[in-house]
């Protein structure tokens, strides 16, 4: 195969990749713009969102194998996942970091990883320690296009990433809570004087980010599997890509996404890293930036962040 | 009339008695000074007024409500404004931006509420909503004479027009009482005295005011009445004449004369 055509490929799926990677980092960084707090726990919603879709969409199907069926059914999963991973964000927001929020800094952390853990073991004692398929709610047989080949389950995840970051970037440029978002990450205390509801924006974050985590996990699943431990590497990987954009900064964590997507699936053929050391792309980027770049690509001097 | 009143306030931390049983009445349309030496409890009292802080006991009414302990973005919404000693913008945004900011969040416009056709029709409207904004905001810088600066960063200002801007920004939003925390801290005695020829037309505009303040020339020139506090408890309250007569504020500012 030409080589040309085979980074091409690469490239596509990188893309994909980093539209999950975009996806999921939307939630960290939306959450450390408001709280200055990394969210450790994120990574485990994102189990929870594909876990949620999966038996939904199965549940949904039973033994029907009609494709439209298929199809609206895997759209009704992916709104109930949302949902559900809207109302758990903020129900951990509210049990384990809005009593710390006060606290000495390291407190929420810990907590955060408290949860994780909770939420990753308690996956493996009800859901079983064997991965699951995430059936494809249509026909994957690959497109080519001139020696590339794209499959439909691609196009999808590039389609909704793509939707719901636009859905988003609408949502806190435009509309007023979005607008109160923004004013909160600027400043907590001035922002309470100017008449809004602090708590309620901060839950609001938890909501959208754990909602954006939840389709991330479903479509992370159709290549990964879905299992309890899941949201580990995929939620470290979203977390380098939100420190690439520059952490706080919504345009960053969805370019970070893209960039670290594209450089794992271009990076490891172009280096020759063995496939078991993919993972460690990611980690090498993350301490390039923070060396270079420690704000990150859009970081800091950018003035609209949340 | 009275619109807001503090009946009983007390804040004790620790063993420290901040503000001791203290009552205090804002008279409608007026200036009203509160004065007092430092550490007397002033920026606590108006702390717990604003809901920055909890009162250990006691009541505060604004405008016929019981609002003690309430959240100070309710408080605000009720149309309680203030401005802090230690001055409180949004620095990396443009003064503009930061007027805009306290009408996008005018008292009365609650940006949770509303029906749903109406939040989608001001997001398709944002533009629009964002140029009205503006020009109001405008108006606002050109009342404080801050309109030239209006695309600099708030950070970037010299101290007086940034004790202005906050004043703009709180006024912005509308509302019924603004609270000022020492105003003319820090200022040289010419923005002093435009920030005097500022308050005078705020008060004319109709808001009343409620003023902390150390500089006594201004305090005894714009105030209708005055509460003096002294170690957390009010020791006077009455004209400026009647204050600057009274030989227990005279004490507590300057000490017993000793013969």
């Amino acid at each position: 195969m030409d080589t040309l055509v085979q980074y091409l490929q690469y490239l596509v799926n990188g893309l994909t990749l980093g539209a999950i990677y975009a996806l999921i980092a939307l939630g960290y960084t939306m959450v450390y713009g408001i709280l200055k707090f990394i969210n450790f726990a994120h990574g485990d919603i994102l189990m929870i969102g594909a876990y949620t879709g999966l038996f939904t969409y199965t549940a949904l199907l039973g033994e029907s194998t009609n494709a439209a069926w298929m199809l609206i059914a895997f759209f009704i999963a992916m709104l109930v996942s949302m949902a559900f991973c809207a109302l758990l964000g903020m129900f951990i927001e509210r049990v384990a970091y809005k009593p710390l929020r006060n606290a000495n800094r390291l407190a929420p952390l810990l907590s955060a990883i408290g949860v994780s853990f909770i939420l990753s073991n308690g996956a493996a004692w009800l859901f079983g320690a064997q991965s699951r398929r995430f059936p494809y709610p249509f026909d994957d047989t690959p497109i080519m296009l001139g020696g590339i080949s794209i499959t439909p389950h691609q196009i999808l995840t590039v389609v909704v990433s793509v939707i719901m970051m636009v859905v988003l970037t609408l949502f806190v440029n435009r509309s007023r809570m979005g607008k109160a978002m923004r004013a909160t990450s600027l400043d907590q205390a001035t922002s309470e004087l100017m008449g809004i509801d602090v708590n309620r924006i901060i839950s609001m974050t938890f909501a959208i980010g754990s909602a954006l985590a939840a389709v991330g996990g479903i479509l992370s699943a159709f290549d990964f599997r879905v299992y309890a431990s899941m949201g580990t590497m995929t939620g470290l990987k979203a977390f380098v890509a939100a420190v690439i954009g520059g952490i706080g900064n919504i345009q960053g964590a969805m370019l970070g996404g893209v960039i670290l997507g594209v450089l794992e699936s271009i990076g490891a053929p172009l280096l020759h890293i063995p496939s078991a050391l993919k993972d460690t792309i990611a980690f090498a980027v993350l301490i390039v930036i923070l060396l270079v770049k420690p704000d990150g690509i859009l970081g800091k001097n950018e003035r609209e962040k949340v | 009339m009275r619109i807001l009143e503090a009946q009983g306030v007390s804040r004790i931390f620790g063993g420290v008695v901040a503000v001791n049983n203290v009552d205090f009445n804002v008279e409608k349309g007026l200036v009203n000074g509160l004065i007092g030496p430092n550490g007397a409890g002033k920026t606590t009292l108006f702390n717990q007024i604003t809901g920055m802080d909890k009162p250990t006991s006691g009541k505060i009414i604004f405008d016929g409500k019981d609002i003690t302990g309430l959240p100070a973005w309710k408080i605000s919404r009720l149309g309680v404004a203030r401005t802090f000693q230690n001055i409180r913008l949004y620095g990396d945004l443009t003064v503009i931006e930061n007027v805009m900011m306290g009408l996008h969040f005018k008292v009365g416009a609650d940006p949770f509420k509303g029906r749903f056709v109406q939040a989608v029709k001001s997001y398709f409207n944002a533009g629009r909503e964002n140029r009205e904004l503006y020009a109001r905001a405008l108006e606002w810088l050109e009342f404080f004479e801050l309109d030239g600066l209006r695309d600099e960063e708030a950070h970037n200002l010299p101290y007086g027009n940034q004790r202005e801007l906050e004043i703009a920004r709180a006024l912005a939003a509308d509302p019924k009482v603004l609270f000022l925390d020492e105003p003319a801290a820090g200022m040289n005695p010419a923005e002093t005295a435009h920030l005097m020829h500022i308050i005078e037309r705020i008060r004319d505009k109709g808001v009343t005011v409620v003023l902390i303040e150390h500089d006594m020339k201004l305090v005894m020139n714009i105030c209708d009445n005055i509460t003096v506090l002294s170690f957390g408890q009010k020791i006077a309250e009455g004209t400026p004449e009647e204050i600057r007569s009274n030989p227990q504020v005279i004490e507590a500012y300057l000490g017993r004369e000793e013969d």
